[in-house]
């Protein structure tokens, strides 16, 4: 035990001396957290919508005020033809086109129906899709008032209509904002992000500057080292998840519905497991280079997969599964579920089983795997 | 100038000799375009749901064969009532609820009408959005087919035509962004060790007292990270194509000069990087954990740049990868010509004039 105090305290003096690193540690992440969640929206709005009225009509312009005033579409300009609408959408001015075709007010009226084109550029799955679904409800709408205006004198098969009222409610975020749900997930990433990088760069510099050397030579046991090594990084990584949730309340008025002491309780064990993870990556490494590329290469997949930016209820089978083998998808759904709808102990406890999982294997392969002699 | 190409070999027989990261360096663009291609998707699909009929009517059982048979649901065991619905959320096992009352079936003809109660768990405010809607055309299309005399009054058809995307690929959108991604993480990163870590190991002394310019030190360190860079590139390019059929509409060698262009802007990022650190730490620390979310956020492919406050639009203006994506959409996914980019182009030529010569005056011939 004595041996471990030693170890303990070169190691805080060691993160206290590198003022850069101790920026990096404390400082990146709260700027982060300030700033990312005003970027990281994923709600579209503001389509930009070019119409090409070759008719002219009063319903035309009807059609064409009810896409401004819709909220949805900002109007990007009135191209005289469908090249040049093409020619906004190829030069990002434009992501949807509308064309009117000549003739169609009076085959309105006189047909009952008129088609009407629209282009989309779907390069962008999802706001291609939006667009073009937004802008289909208002022609839906518009059809409606149309229908209004044409039918009702003569409609006498309206008392047999089925009509069906939707009350639909949002829990949780009634004004579904994005903030709400992207600010923990947020949290989590730069928790993991300095976490990992930085154990698992620790050991590595050790290594080549040479002073592992030394260490090798004393009668250290591995667990101590190891231990040693996690125990700082632990303190620090549990500061900064304070800090993060302090920011995240003043910030953005999100303070965790839950139990405090079970999100500690998660954010205590997933520190364990994520810091395994370092210090393995660094037994594998030979230079910090190679460490930070084998750590970015694991918090690419981690990002990606675990549900932070995308749903894993849409991925294919096999990608559930890598992504259940990530810690922080566990992580993530736990903070989640506990800062904004309060879950309790009871119903999330199988993450902590995940979690514990997690941190006993990583870490195991950590001790297993440091050599004292190489 | 044979002074310089045995330098250049020197740095890549530097690079070459590190098998794992080279191993690294190549599965990363791999292991990135098959997750983004393939598991991701901006789609949704499969929610978690759970339906309270309280009708069990044919009206009711009919909705709810609609809803379990569209692949975005995944219809989970009834619930019973609001509190069940709070646990299911809160377990996280559903997304949504859909509540039928007693007299659905009854009312539908009625004057008051059928009701449904949809409540979704908007804590993920896009899934919430997408549910609803989803679940709200379902239930509006039953309602048309009940009525089928409404399809008599008039109506405005749209047709909707897909452009440069027919069979809807949602890889398409991230193959441009995870391109531009790599490079500006990977080549960044890579060079901004390049000069720390000789100051770091001391051989830097040598270089200084070496007859070399300063200039000619830096171009031969970054050398090297640029065949690296290509490889990565056309690595992503064939995977692209053919795992991924993807097409590249544009013309090939449009895309590598611009690609070209691009690696030495994120090249002489690093070596700026490089020479304002001092030691591989913080080099490392400054171009991935400094670089990756905001390269990531404000590139513009994963969020929509126009949706942000002000000053991210602003900010995202000094951010390289933003025009290399804009570059690679035009080029490859619309297939466009020079014409289209040269704006892009010249920002990033510029960007890259002041970033080496800020590297080259920061570089320091002499040692403290």
């Amino acid at each position: 035990m004595k041996v471990l105090g030693f170890i303990l305290q070169k190691e805080f003096r060691q993160i206290f001396r590198d003022k850069t690193i101790l920026a990096m540690m404390f400082a990146m992440p709260i700027i982060q957290l300030i700033i990312m969640p005003l970027a990281a929206n994923f709600e579209v709005k503001n389509v930009n919508v070019a119409y090409v009225d070759n008719d002219h009509s009063s319903y035309s312009l009807k059609l064409i005020n009810k896409i401004a005033a819709s909220g949805y579409f900002k109007i990007a300009g009135s191209p005289s033809s469908y090249r040049e609408g093409l020619k906004m959408i190829e030069d990002g001015d434009a992501d949807l086109v509308l064309e009117i075709p000549a003739g169609f007010e009076r085959n309105l009226v006189r047909e009952g129906s008129q088609k009407v084109n629209l282009s989309v550029d779907a390069i962008n799955g999802t706001k291609s899709s939006l667009g073009g679904g937004y802008l289909m409800a208002v022609i839906a709408d518009f059809n409606s008032s149309l229908a209004i205006n044409f039918k009702s004198p003569q409609g006498t098969a309206q008392a047999q209509r089925a009509s069906i009222e939707i009350d639909s409610s949002n829990w949780y975020n009634p004004r579904a904002e994005y903030k709400y749900y992207m600010v923990p997930g947020i949290l989590v990433l730069l928790l993991t992000l300095i976490g990992g990088f930085i154990t698992a760069l620790n050991i590595v510099r050790e290594k080549e500057i040479g002073t592992i050397e030394q260490i090798n030579v004393t009668p250290i046991k591995k667990w101590e080292f190891i231990l040693g090594k996690l125990i700082p990084f632990w303190i620090v990584g549990m500061i900064v998840f304070t800090v993060g949730l302090v920011v995240m309340y003043v910030i953005y008025g999100i303070f965790p519905k839950g139990s405090l002491l079970v999100l500690y309780l998660f954010a205590a064990v997933y520190l364990i497991a994520l810091l395994g993870l370092g210090l393995l990556i660094s037994t594998f490494a030979d230079t910090q280079l190679q460490a930070m590329f084998i750590a970015f290469f694991f918090m690419m997949i981690f990002m990606l997969m675990s549900g932070f930016f995308t749903s894993t209820d849409s991925m294919p089978d096999w990608a559930k599964q890598i992504s259940n083998f990530t810690p922080v998808t566990h992580f993530i759904s736990v903070v989640r579920l506990i800062v904004l709808k309060g879950s309790r102990f009871s119903e999330v406890k199988n993450e902590l089983f995940y979690l514990i999982g997690f941190a006993f294997l990583l870490n195991g392969l950590a001790i297993y795997n440091y050599r004292k002699t190489s | 100038m044979k002074q310089l190409f045995a330098f250049i070999r020197k740095e890549f027989y530097h690079v070459f000799r590190d098998r794992r990261t080279l191993l690294i360096l190549f599965g990363l663009p791999i292991m990135q375009i098959v997750l983004f291609g393939f598991a991701l998707s901006s789609e949704v699909k499969n929610i978690g749901i759970s339906i309270q009929d309280n009708a069990k009517d044919a009206a009711s059982q009919q909705i709810i064969a609609k809803i379990q048979s569209s692949s975005y649901f995944h219809v989970k065991e009834p619930i019973l009532n609001y509190t069940e619905i709070e646990s299911k959320f809160r377990t996280g096992d559903i997304k949504c609820a859909v509540i039928f009352p007693a007299n659905f079936g009854s009312d539908l003809f009625k004057k008051v009408g059928g009701k449904i109660q949809i409540i979704a768990d908007a804590s993920d405010p896009n899934t919430a959005t997408i549910v609803t809607t989803y679940l709200t055309s379902i239930i509006n299309n039953y309602q048309q087919e009940l009525n089928p005399t409404t399809n008599i009054s008039y109506r405005i058809i749209p047709e909707i035509r897909q452009l440069y995307n027919e069979e809807q690929n949602g890889s398409l959108n991230f193959i441009p962004g995870v391109i531009a991604l790599i490079f500006m993480i990977v080549s960044t990163a890579l060079t901004s060790v390049a000069v720390v870590r000789e100051k770091e190991l001391g051989t830097m002394e040598i270089l200084l007292v070496s007859p070399f310019k300063p200039i000619l030190v830096l171009v031969a360190k970054a050398i090297p990270y640029l065949v690296l860079s290509l490889i990565d590139f056309i690595i992503i390019l064939l995977l692209s194509v053919f795992l991924l059929h993807v097409e590249i509409k544009g013309s090939l060698l449009l895309l590598f000069a611009e690609s070209i262009l691009f690696i030495i802007t994120c090249l002489s990022l690093g070596l700026l990087i490089s020479n304002l650190t001092n030691s591989q730490q913080t080099a490392m620390l400054v171009s991935m954990m400094g670089m990756m979310l905001p390269t990531m956020l404000l590139t513009g492919f994963m969020f929509p740049i126009e949706n942000m406050p002000w000053i991210f639009r602003v900010i995202s203006h000094i951010i390289p990868s933003r025009y290399y994506y804009a570059i690679v959409k035009a080029v490859m996914l619309k297939g466009l010509g020079f014409s289209y980019v040269w704006k892009e182009t010249l920002v990033l030529i510029g960007m890259t004039i002041v970033l080496l010569t800020l590297a080259l005056k920061n570089f320091k011939i002499r040692l403290s």
